[in-house]
Parts: structure tokens; sequence; C-alpha cells
């Protein structure tokens, strides 16, 4: 049901780095095996930005940014070693769940290659390591509200938000949500869509993250963002399973932060 | 049939954070809106124990979730007893090859539609979502899991739709 993946880690210091994915199941669709280059974000990147009543410039984190490295070789010092030593429980995980996304070519339509992560969720364990990576970096961060957008972010936001105590708010299309609710509208790429959020679901004040399965250009998670502001919430951050980092949506999110597990070529 | 003890006093609560809509999305119907119950954290985990708390040890390895409101309550429950997690979803919105049920609707027809390989005969498979109303939806899935012999273990809904009550129902087939 997944795709077969063989890594083989070539980390740098300082950051995320990228290692290889080979697919030895391909779609019949796909032609031959071509590597599709993985990178994955480190998962102990502490940011200021995520705790309670600090100046939301920068400042530098006092524990050591370390790559998240899996599999042996490349060129360590010795220090980095150790930390990525320290570190592989949780990059364990991530190579893991990378895994088990499965890529499905020429969908939606031709040219679109698609990351289903519906056989991540075939997988109890990788599932459950997804969750527990965002719980672990949002808990105790005064998060009182996870956005989900829909429908994937219905499936990954909810989990959050029981296990950090927050409230979750589904973010839908239009119709949709019975009530009163404000509306924002983006663009595709040919045409618009809306997203609808219930007036009185976020306060003012509220501290917040949006997640969805998959940034992409940005356009869905900017939406989000918006309604969030309207209301004078926070939005702490965006988290996602997957960025496509070619389509630069980082870039459109109006300078706030994102997580990401797994960044996908 | 078989309902949640009633006189659990969490599920007063969980009843109590539900909110009524008329007229959505047309005139005369009621709509059932959990969505409030979802901006209480503890009404939200009570509402999920109380799955867990009744399928945790009768060996299910899947729960599907029929989208949109499925997929809230399905995970969670899904990830609490170790089961994968399968959503059940409108036409032409899942990758890859599927399998398809057409079911009726008050006016028309929708389908519903579930990944080939995602449950295999002889698993035991509960579906989840947030109301039955008519049944045509939960029937269309169960007829999916029929379709891959999952052995069907059973319906569950937060909301059975009554004018006098609501109640967390739950029924083996």
């Amino acid at each position: 049901m997944y795709p077969l993946a063989r890594c083989s880690a070539a980390p740098r210091v300082g950051g995320a780095f990228r290692f290889q994915v080979e697919s030895s199941r391909a779609f019949p669709s796909r032609g031959k095996n071509s590597p599709r280059v993985v990178a994955v974000t480190t998962t102990h990147a502490w940011s200021a930005h995520l705790t309670l009543n600090l100046p939301h410039s920068f400042i530098p984190s006092s524990r050591p940014h370390t790559p998240a490295c899996v599999g042996a070789g490349g060129d360590l010092d010795t220090s980095s070693k150790m930390a990525f030593e320290s570190e592989a429980p949780q990059d364990d995980r991530i190579a893991r769940i990378a895994s088990t996304i499965r890529v499905i070519p020429d969908f939606p339509k031709p040219g679109i290659i698609f990351q289903d992560i519906t056989t991540m969720l075939l997988d109890p364990k990788a599932f459950k390591d997804t969750i527990d990576l965002f719980v672990e970096r949002y808990s105790g961060k005064g998060i009182s509200v996870v956005a989900g957008i829909e429908a994937r972010g219905f499936i990954f936001g909810p989990p959050i938000a029981l296990a950090i105590g927050a409230k979750f708010v589904p973010l839908r299309k239009p119709g949709k949500l019975p009530g009163k609710v404000i509306s924002e509208e983006y663009s595709l790429e040919y045409g618009t869509d809306i997203m609808e959020m219930h007036v009185g679901a976020v306060e003012a004040g509220e501290r917040g993250i949006i997640i969805d399965d998959l940034i992409a250009t940005g356009g869905t998670l900017s939406a989000a963002i918006k309604l969030l502001e309207r209301v004078e919430a926070e939005v702490v951050e965006c988290a996602c399973v997957i960025e496509l980092p070619e389509l630069k949506g980082r870039e459109r999110l109006g300078g706030k932060p994102l997580f990401v597990l797994i960044k996908s070529a | 049939m078989s309902t949640c003890n009633g006189d659990d006093p969490r599920i007063h609560d969980i009843k109590t954070k539900i909110r009524v809509v008329p007229d959505f999305p047309k005139p005369g119907i009621m709509f059932q809106d959990i969505t409030t119950l979802l901006l209480d954290p503890k009404a939200f985990k009570d509402t999920i124990d109380l799955f867990v708390e009744r399928y945790k040890s009768k060996n299910i390895s899947v729960v599907a979730g029929v989208e949109a409101r499925g997929f809230i309550f399905g995970p969670p429950i899904a990830l609490a007893i170790g089961a994968k997690f399968v959503p059940l979803r409108k036409p032409k919105k899942l990758p890859g090859k599927v399998i398809s049920e057409e079911y009726v609707l008050e006016y028309g027809r929708d389908c519903l539609e579930m990944h080939v390989g995602a449950v295999e005969p002889g698993e035991h498979a509960l579906v989840v979502d947030d109301l039955i109303a008519t049944g045509g939806t939960l029937c269309a899935a169960m007829n999916l899991l029929d379709i891959c012999s999952a052995l069907f273990s059973s319906f569950t809904r937060v909301i059975f739709v009554s004018s006098e009550h609501r109640t967390c129902w739950c029924r083996s087939s």
C-alpha cells in the first residue's frame, strides 16, 4: 500500500537536511523509478514565538538547533553527531512517517504529484507519531485554539486539540457551517474559493494554531490566518504534515511561522 | 440495539453543548450543530472517551469516518484504540483506486468512496459519523465495508435525532 522507502542520509549541520527516499514500488503511470528528495525538518527547532508573553521577534533558543538525521553517513562532526544521537528517536519517527505517505501522480489533474496521507492513517503507529510530534511542540504553550482546514485538517486537528486541551474550530467551505459565520475569499489557480469560520468560536486575544495536511501555494492557510486575525486572535503558528517548498507557500503566510514534518520536492 | 448509559453524568454535559440551529440547511430542518461541543475541550474529550471505553476491547482494527464531521470524531477514537482510520469521502476526493457506493438523498443521489486496499477481509470495523438522520449515508458506508468483507462491528454516532432528547446512541449490527 505504501511505496517502499529506502533512506540514505546526507545530513548537514544547522537546520533541515535532505535525504532521498526512493520508491521501489512505482505506480504504473509514473514510469521508471525516480528518486524523490525529501527534506526532514528538525523536531526540536524550538522557537520563542511559541512561548507565552514573549515578543514576536525571534530570540535565540537556549537549546542548540540540531538537524533531524536518519541513518548513518555524512560528515558530521562529533558535537553534531552526539546531538544527532539524542535526537534519533524523534527522527526515526519522521522518516517512518514519510515512508507511509503515498505519492499519486497526475491527481487531481495531469502534472500534479499528489501527496496522499491516507496511507499514513492506515498505520496506527505512524499516525500516532504524527500527532505526538505536533503535541510535543504545542503542549504547554498557552494554545487555546486549534483551527483545522476542511477536510484533511479535520483528521489531524482534533487529536492535537484534545491532547493539548484546546478547542477545535473547523474552517469550512461555504454553506457548511450553520448559524453566523465570517467568510474569507482566496485565490485558486483558476478562480476563487471561500473559507468560513463561526462567529464566536474564537475570541480576541486567544492563541491559536492552524492545521492542514499539506501546504502548497499557501492560499488556503493564508485565508485561515486572516479569519483568525479578523477576530483578533493571535496565530502562533501554522502546522502541516507536508510542505511543497517549490511552491513557496511559506512566503505567503504574512510572516506567520510555519512548522512542517516533511518537505517534499 | 443498545444505548450508552444515560445516567453517565458526562452525557448530560455533552447534550448541553450541542447547539440547535433552526431552518438549516433549509426551512423546517432543526440542525444539530456539534461544533459548539468542539469548543469545550472537556466535553469533546468526554465524547471521545465514551466511545473509546465502549470499543477498546472489541478487537476493532478499522475506524471508518464519513466526510466531513466523521473526520473529527473518528481519528481520536482510532488513535485511542490502536485502529487505523479510513476516510469515506465524496466522489473524486480520494486519489488512486477507489470503490464507490451510491445512495439516495431527499432530492437526488450522492456517492461515497473508499480506497481499495484500505480495509482487508475479516477486519472488525467501526463506522463513525456525528449524526444519523435517515441512515442513507451510513448504509452506504456499511455497504462499502461489506464489499471488502469486513466484519461490520458497529455504527457509532454522537447524536440520534429525536424530538424528545439527544443521546449518545450506539448500535450493534
